[in-house]
């Protein structure tokens, strides 16, 4: 009894340190993560903007002098062009070839799918830059959006198949029997039955094949010549004053109009599918 | 409506598993057909390649006057049952129903109309904008019958119709069933395991083992005359009792018991021979004194199955099977011995079968066949 009375103050201080530590830890994390977050909150407000967070003197200048930039609002569209077209390009091939690959027996698939996984990383990587640019280049490709969809598609796909084929996997294959039974072709079964079912699968890939996208610089910046069609990834590099320094107020609005529309997308997704498995299938 | 005659039907999957054996089968034009017999006997296989979900290796297929051997399921004009259901999760039980007429391209007015007209026959107008998951076993089960009638196909084919309903609602599905077969009268065919459920719904019955059928036959003739000893054994809630037995002369002696020949046996049988005698549990009397013509033994267990008790005796028979087989009895409440007694059990008068080499021993007809047929 006498021991433990005695002990129990110093237990109560230990418990209190390790606490205070703890917390301390996690305030550092979270201010290491959060800090970049606040320059891009307010560096665009900020009339002179330095390379650290602090409390801006609020300007909307910045805005302004970004609209007289020609290249600037103009390389957003062409990065939801980019994005977009990709992200159809994907979602549709992915969803087809996953299907296939779910519901037809062939011998060494898993070795397949985990193939072309490995490869996928290697295809819009740096170590194919120059054979890329070669077979655009004898393509046609050269200064194409389509180029550069083609690509971003290719390199993308691999994994989106992926992903989608563990959707499928999951859907009961007496659904699809039942609508063959009633006469129903393998692309009517896609339409009506699969695709419904796996939507969130698809939700899924699609943002992840534009977020993939919209933060991609090599491969438009190795196939596209001119800054007309260079996304936002590509036009931020230019983003210089004419002494060679990063312009920060051009940069840092920039920064914060590039990252809008890709945040927006994820809660807009996120609330219309909840990237759950919906459907109510028991088995 | 039509008739399905399936001749030398084969079915080999990949790897060399025979799930059909040169299958001969007729089902009659309006019949409630069961596909009767243990986990992997061929019975889903066979009601698959009906529905054409399965190509068959070799046979045919003939739908009333149509070879649909070769033709896709779409094609066949069957309307299938899963086991499962396999409602689509992400259409009301409207959109479920009218979803074979949209693959027919009937236009939305016209096929909602039929849906909702369907779904009242099955007492289901309340749950039209319902999704599937919104609804009991039972409903679940009345929707996809509802679908499969909204096309009006020339056969149904039912997976394991009442597996996936707990016991209660089973008995009434059961009914639910049999009378809507009855006033639709379409071919119907259904697999199951559950041999209570193929005596109580079918017109007849194929009892399959191995991918062979091993009886076909009315729910009363296979009850009574099982045509091999596998049917004896998987038809009845209790097994049939198959006790070693010889003929001594206008006898069958099992152990130092005498039991009279069936009648059917008469003259089918030789002196001496080895065969198999087999009752039914129902049709044995338990007495508790000695009584001529009877079997007797010791009783082990007494189960209680309510209105009945099932009694387990062990009867000494003949030296060479070890010396004493299980025979079972149904006992009337209030009448049961306690184990350990000694008891006597009679069979009733033309319930008694004899077996040779697992086949039925008879007077007029091949096994498996009704002796009418026979001539």
């Amino acid at each position: 009894m006498t021991v433990t009375t005695a002990e129990r103050p110093t237990i109560a201080v230990r418990h209190l340190l390790a606490r205070i530590g703890r917390y301390t830890f996690l305030c550092l994390v979270l201010a290491f993560f959060a800090l970049p977050l606040l320059w891009l909150a307010t560096a665009p407000f900020d009339d002179t903007p330095t390379v650290t967070a602090s409390l801006p003197r609020f300007t909307l200048d910045n805005f302004r002098a970004l609209l007289d930039n020609p290249y600037a609002l103009r390389s957003l569209l062409n990065s939801v062009y980019l994005a977009a077209g990709t992200a159809a390009l994907v979602v549709t091939f992915a969803a087809l070839a996953a299907y296939a690959l779910s519901r037809v027996r062939v011998p060494g698939r898993d070795a397949l799918l985990y193939g072309l996984l490995l490869l996928s990383s290697i295809v819009t990587g740096t170590a194919t830059m120059v054979p890329l640019f070669e077979l655009a280049f004898r393509l046609n490709l050269i200064d194409s959006r389509l180029g550069v969809i083609l690509i971003l598609s290719g390199g993308l796909l691999p994994a989106a198949i992926f992903i989608l084929k563990d959707f499928m996997d999951s859907t009961p294959a007496s659904y699809e029997e039942s609508a063959r039974v009633f006469g129903a072709s393998p692309l009517q079964i896609m339409r009506h039955i699969v695709v419904p079912l796996v939507r969130p699968g698809l939700a899924t890939v699609g943002v992840w094949a534009v977020a993939n996208v919209w933060g991609n610089f090599l491969v438009p910046f190795l196939l596209l010549r001119g800054p007309d069609k260079a996304p936002a990834a590509v036009i931020m590099y230019t983003l210089y004053t004419e002494g060679g320094q990063a312009d920060l107020r051009l940069l840092s609005t920039f920064s914060l109009l590039y990252s809008l529309p890709v945040a927006l997308m994820f809660v807009f997704v996120s609330s219309r599918y909840g990237f759950r498995f919906h459907g109510g299938i028991k088995r | 409506m039509s008739a399905i005659t399936m001749r030398e039907l084969t079915k080999v999957y990949p790897g060399g598993v025979r799930a059909l054996d040169a299958l001969d089968l007729d089902i009659v034009d309006g019949e409630f057909f069961a596909l009767l017999g243990p986990s992997g006997c061929g019975k889903t296989t066979l009601l698959r390649t009906i529905a054409g979900l399965e190509v068959a290796s070799g046979g045919s297929v003939h739908i009333g006057e149509r070879n649909v051997t070769n033709l896709p399921p779409g094609k066949r004009d069957v309307a299938m049952v899963f086991q499962d259901y396999a409602l689509f999760p992400h259409m009301t039980v409207q959109d479920n129903i009218a979803y074979p007429l949209r693959i027919k391209k009937v236009d939305r007015r016209e096929r909602t109309g039929k849906a909702a007209e369907t779904a009242d026959e099955l007492g289901l107008s309340a749950l039209l904008q319902r999704r599937p998951g919104q609804l009991s076993g039972g409903q679940q089960q009345r929707v996809a019958l509802a679908r499969a009638m909204a096309c009006h196909p020339q056969v149904f084919l039912l997976d394991e119709p009442l597996s996936n309903l707990d016991a209660r609602l089973r008995l009434e599905a059961r009914t639910f069933l049999k009378r809507l077969q009855r006033e639709l009268g379409v071919t119907t065919v259904f697999v199951t395991h559950d041999q209570a459920e193929a005596l109580a719904l079918a017109d007849r019955i194929a009892v399959m083992e191995g991918g062979r059928i091993r009886q076909v036959g009315t729910p009363t003739e296979v009850f009574r005359r099982p045509a091999n000893t596998f049917v004896a054994g998987f038809i009845g809630s209790t097994p049939m009792n198959l006790v070693g037995t010889r003929v001594r002369g206008d006898e069958l002696a099992v152990g130092a018991a005498r039991l009279p020949l069936p009648d059917d046996a008469r003259g089918q049988v030789t002196d001496g021979e080895r065969l198999v005698y087999a009752v039914r549990p129902e049709y044995l009397d338990y007495s508790p004194t000695q009584v001529a013509g009877a079997l007797s033994g010791q009783v082990v267990v007494v189960e209680n199955l309510g209105s009945v008790s099932l009694v387990s005796l062990d009867v000494p028979t003949d030296d060479t099977d070890g010396g004493a087989s299980s025979v079972q009895v149904v006992v009337a409440e209030g009448r049961e011995p306690d184990p350990g007694d000694t008891g006597w059990v009679v069979p009733r008068p033309g319930r008694s079968l004899l077996y040779r080499d697992g086949d039925l021993v008879t007077a007029g007809a091949e096994a498996g066949v009704p002796a009418a047929a026979q001539g």
